[in-house]
């Protein structure tokens, strides 16, 4: 027994057995192997089914977009521009956009981060999970219904009109969960050891919060409200009904239609086609789409430009701390 | 607390604000420093970072504390209070309508003669709800799939790069989704309904109009919930991919030690350890699918009719997208009957999320890990 | 239905990482070989590549054979599915499907294969199984259970319940009782000696009274430090082994000199 060596010599089986082992190894059933095979198939493909519409889309964009993106799009307003004049651009739009969005941002973040320093710091018992759960609930609030709450909001206080304002409310009811969440997470990431320090030194709770809690974390907070701004700034159904349209630059938020982005690409495709008189010479029949599409790349642009913004923000200054 | 009594004698406001400005600077190498070196070092920065505080701090009276405290309370209240006010403020504004019973039909154009407004959402919801369940359908098959790709079966150095890849798709803008969808996806569908409505045309969902076609351009409810699955893929990819990744090894180790293959495996151990999460995932996409306007609004040729027909045009019309439609023409009274649809979609959807949650922390209950 | 296993000059790697380096032994039907040594030597790594198992971690590859009866498991159209249905597998934490009834998960591997067994050939399996692996007396009542249900060690057995029904021709165990109190892992020790008689039995374990009371050859792996590649240093009758090792390091492990 002592001689372990490399030669199988004694009790060597029957040569039967081993060749029926060679075959049991070499052999799965095949229909079993089939379907795993199939499986695989179907996996590969559903993966392939979904970049189709990705593709699609990013390519659509790019290539029927990027033609009328320019300077001049950037920078002028449809003011005067009319039929298939070769003219006008989103400016007008996009200080609508950046304008409703920010009010929308200066409401919700505050906001959303104190309930989020309420959730970490302060929250316990009924109504800590009253507001876990509501805050949950309020990120299933349809886009749609958010607008429709900010406009009946200011119908009751001030009568029916339309503003960017009210604009930005309903988009701070769609963005404050967001806000909540993100910033929720990144504060449960701020080990306890920063706050007992703190509070072991005599450093009372409000500051040890900001001072602490709040700066250790702000990477995380940052990234955070970027993303959550990132997911609203497309939004397009609660602006129709609260914000409307205009073909010129309102930079008053508080009277008054305003253009948006999104607005903007649903305003211009539904213009549609233009007839141009035969041997027109400044006019595009296509010309509303085609503004339509540079927008919409306008708007990706922007979405992307805070998504990798938000992305690097995290990954750069973000003290990673153990959770 | 004796300490921070003892430290708040004595102390000048001008000194305790020098003090926070000088620790600017060092406060984020600190932390830098600490993310790095991990535990000790995080300790001793936090004793840093505090030493210098514990300066700043001494000004600070219970008054303040007591203040911020009241402030991150009135902010969680307010959450409450603004989920409240809500319903109540829809509730308000929608009673006009509800209370004008029939005649609401005389001064609301898109209501049907001699109907109230709860007579006419029904169509409404009759729509949306088709639209969204059909989305979830072709949704939920893809979606799954394509996380078991990302969970178990691509290299793992790729299946984050897919992963995100997947997640571009939640970060267009709905209406870039709307405009794709008429002006791309439709063209390219219209062979493929009429094939369905030649060949599949005895089945409800896919019955042609009064001459047997699919309508062209196909502006149709299938159109507009084929654009609507492909924007409920990401929210459902991603729950679903974070249920499979959590699959306990032991599990996945035991099926494979049994002579399982890679699919064996997952229908024994990861499908059935993530049902609970692959049902929460669907209930939070049709909450997505129920409440989408855009995609709705600019794909679909409006009609009110209870009709399951999906590749004919001028049949049904989602509550989202008609408000959105109707919404900026309307009279007070119009205003007051959107309003009350609204309330109609805002319950249907809360009813769904909150399914969806109960599914989620139910699952958190039983655990399949031992 | 148990085979002699012979490893030839075996190397494993994780990429580019060689974790265990020239592993060759002899493995004695109807036996149980108990391999020793301290954590990150690579013994748990040498089991898994005798049905395979090391496979599903990406990047793992083996140079050298190892052979079961004169078949080499290594051997291209060698199916690894197949291969792990020969030879069976017990874990250091006791893994029962929870989402399925102890009958079912005795069942889980037959039913791969055959999805029609019939009704009372199944509860005959059933009980065969849970009586190999001493568990028919205190589940027989409660077949239908979920088989979560169940105290460590008795999830214990019906996992090795579960391997046994497939009829494999080796049963690898790895750290089978680490996560279990004294009493289970008597119950187990106690059921791998009836196993013996009609299984080759390889186990895994961090401890050395185990290895001496259940074991008839015992291996020594160890690794020279950190960063080098774990290696067989002696394989041995387990009474040898414990009395009069032949290397020095073995005789330093054992009597407790370190790991």
């Amino acid at each position: 027994m002592a001689a372990t060596d490399t030669t199988a010599t004694g009790t060597a089986p029957p040569v039967g057995t081993s060749e029926d082992l060679q075959a049991a190894l070499s052999r799965v059933d095949p229909v079993r192997k089939r379907k795993d095979r199939a499986m695989r198939l179907v996996v590969y493909l559903a993966f392939t089914l979904a970049m189709v519409p990705l593709v699609s889309l990013v390519w659509s964009v790019l290539s029927r977009g990027s033609g009328r993106l320019d300077a001049y799009f950037l920078l002028h307003s449809m003011r005067n521009v009319f039929g298939g004049m070769d003219a006008g651009g989103a400016y007008h739009a996009i200080l609508g956009t950046l304008l409703v969005t920010g009010w929308a941002a200066l409401i919700s973040v505050p906001i959303g981060l104190m309930v989020a320093v309420y959730l970490v710091e302060y929250g316990t018992g009924k109504l800590a999970r009253a507001v876990t759960f509501l805050v949950d609930v309020m990120t299933g609030i349809p886009s749609i219904v958010a607008g429709l709450f900010a406009f009946a909001l200011f119908y009751l206080a001030v009568g029916p009109q339309k503003a960017g304002i009210i604009g930005s409310v309903a988009l701070a009811v769609l963005m404050t969960p967001v806000v909540v969440r993100s910033s929720e997470e990144m504060l449960r990431l701020v080990p306890n050891e920063l706050r007992e320090a703190s509070y072991a030194l005599g450093v009372p709770k409000w500051l040890t919060i900001i001072k602490v809690v709040l700066r250790t974390a702000v990477a995380g907070l940052t990234t955070g409200v970027m993303i959550a701004v990132a997911r609203v700034i497309g939004e397009t159904a609660p602006l129709i009904i609260t914000v409307g349209m205009t073909a010129s630059i309102n930079r008053d938020v508080f009277h008054e239609n305003m253009m948006t982005l999104p607005v903007f690409v649903y305003d211009q495709y539904g213009r549609g086609l233009t007839s141009c008189a035969p041997g027109a010479v400044d006019c595009v029949p296509t010309i509303n789409f085609d503004r339509a599409w540079a927008a919409a790349l306008t708007l990706i642009i922007i979405v992307m430009l805070l998504n990798l913004v938000a992305r690097a923000v995290s990954r750069w200054f973000a003290p990673k701390v153990r959770g | 607390m004796l300490e921070n009594g003892a430290l708040e004698n004595g102390l000048e406001n001008g000194d305790g604000l020098e003090n926070g400005d000088a620790s600017e600077n060092g406060d984020a190498s600190e932390n830098g420093d600490a993310s790095e070196n991990g535990d000790a070092s995080t300790r001793r920065a936090a004793v840093a970072v505090a030493d210098r505080l514990a300066v700043t701090g001494r000004r600070s009276g219970r008054g303040l504390d007591r203040g911020f405290r009241y402030l991150a309370v009135t902010s969680g209240v307010l959450i409450v209070m603004v989920l409240a006010a809500v319903a109540i403020f829809l509730v308000v504004q929608a009673w006009p309508a509800l209370r004008a019973g029939r005649s609401v039909s005389d001064e609301v154009g898109w209501i049907p003669d001699g109907s109230s407004v709860l007579e006419a959402v029904g169509p409404l919801v009759f729509g949306t709800v088709l639209a969204a369940l059909v989305a979830l359908a072709v949704a939920v098959p893809v979606a799954i799939g394509i996380a078991l790709f990302i969970s178990h079966y691509a290299p793992r150095r790729l299946a984050s790069a897919l992963g995100y890849l997947v997640d571009l798709l939640a970060a267009i803008p709905s209406v870039v989704y709307g405009l794709w969808g008429v002006m791309v996806l439709a063209p390219l569908l219209h062979p493929v309904f009429s094939w369905l409505v030649r060949w599949l045309g005895w089945i409800p969902l896919f019955a042609g109009d009064s001459a047997g076609n699919a309508s062209n351009p196909p502006r149709v409810l299938m159109t507009a919930s084929l654009v609507l699955a492909v924007m409920i893929l990401p929210i459902i990819t991603a729950v679903c991919r974070e249920v499979f990744l959590t699959t306990p090894t032991l599990h996945e180790e035991a099926a494979l030690a049994l002579g399982a293959t890679r699919w064996e495996m997952i229908r024994m151990a990861v499908l059935p350890y993530g049902r609970s999460g692959i049902v929460s995932a669907s209930m939070l996409g049709l909450g997505r699918a129920l409440g989408e306007t855009m995609a709705v609004l600019m794909v679909l040729s409006p009609g009110m009719l209870y009709s399951l027909k999906m590749l004919v045009g001028s049949q049904q019309q989602t509550i989202a997208a008609n408000i959105a439609a109707k919404f900026n023409d309307a009279s007070p009274m119009g205003h007051s009957a959107l309003i009350a649809t609204g309330l109609a979609l805002f319950v249907i959807t809360m009813m769904v999320n909150m399914a969806a949650r109960a599914i989620v922390a139910r699952r958190k209950d039983f655990s399949g890990a031992n | 239905m148990s085979q002699r296993i012979e490893a030839k000059d075996l190397n494993i790697y994780y990429g580019s990482f060689l974790a265990v380096a020239g592993v060759t032994m002899s493995i004695e039907p109807r036996s149980v070989t108990a391999l020793i040594g301290p954590s990150g030597c690579g013994k748990s790594t040498f089991l898994r590549t005798l049905n395979r198992m090391h496979e599903v971690i990406p990047g793992a590859r083996v140079e050298g054979t190892v052979d079961i009866d004169g078949v080499d498991l290594y051997a291209p159209g060698v199916d690894p599915v197949a291969v792990r249905r020969q030879v069976g597998m017990v874990f250091q934490r006791p893994n029962p499907f929870p989402t399925m009834s102890i009958a079912e998960n005795v069942l889980a591997g037959v039913r791969l294969n055959n999805r029609r067994i019939n009704k009372s050939d199944a509860a005959d399996l059933v009980e065969q199984s849970l009586r190999a692996a001493n568990l028919w007396n205190e589940v027989k009542d409660r077949l239908d259970r979920p088989g979560s249900g169940l105290s460590g060690g008795q999830q214990q057995r019906l996992c090795i319940a579960r391997a046994v029904a497939v009829r494999p021709r080796v049963l690898l165990m790895d750290e089978p009782c680490s996560a279990l109190d004294p009493i289970s892992t008597l119950a187990i020790e106690d059921l791998v000696a009836e196993l013996k008689s009609s299984y080759t039995i390889i186990i895994v374990t961090h401890n050395m009274q185990q290895a001496a009371r259940v074991s008839d050859r015992t291996g020594f792996f160890n690794l020279e430090e950190a960063g080098q590649p774990g290696r067989l240093v002696e394989i041995d009758d387990t009474a040898t082994i414990f009395s009069t090792p032949g290397k020095q390091a073995t005789e330093d492990y054992i009597s407790g000199r370190f790991g």
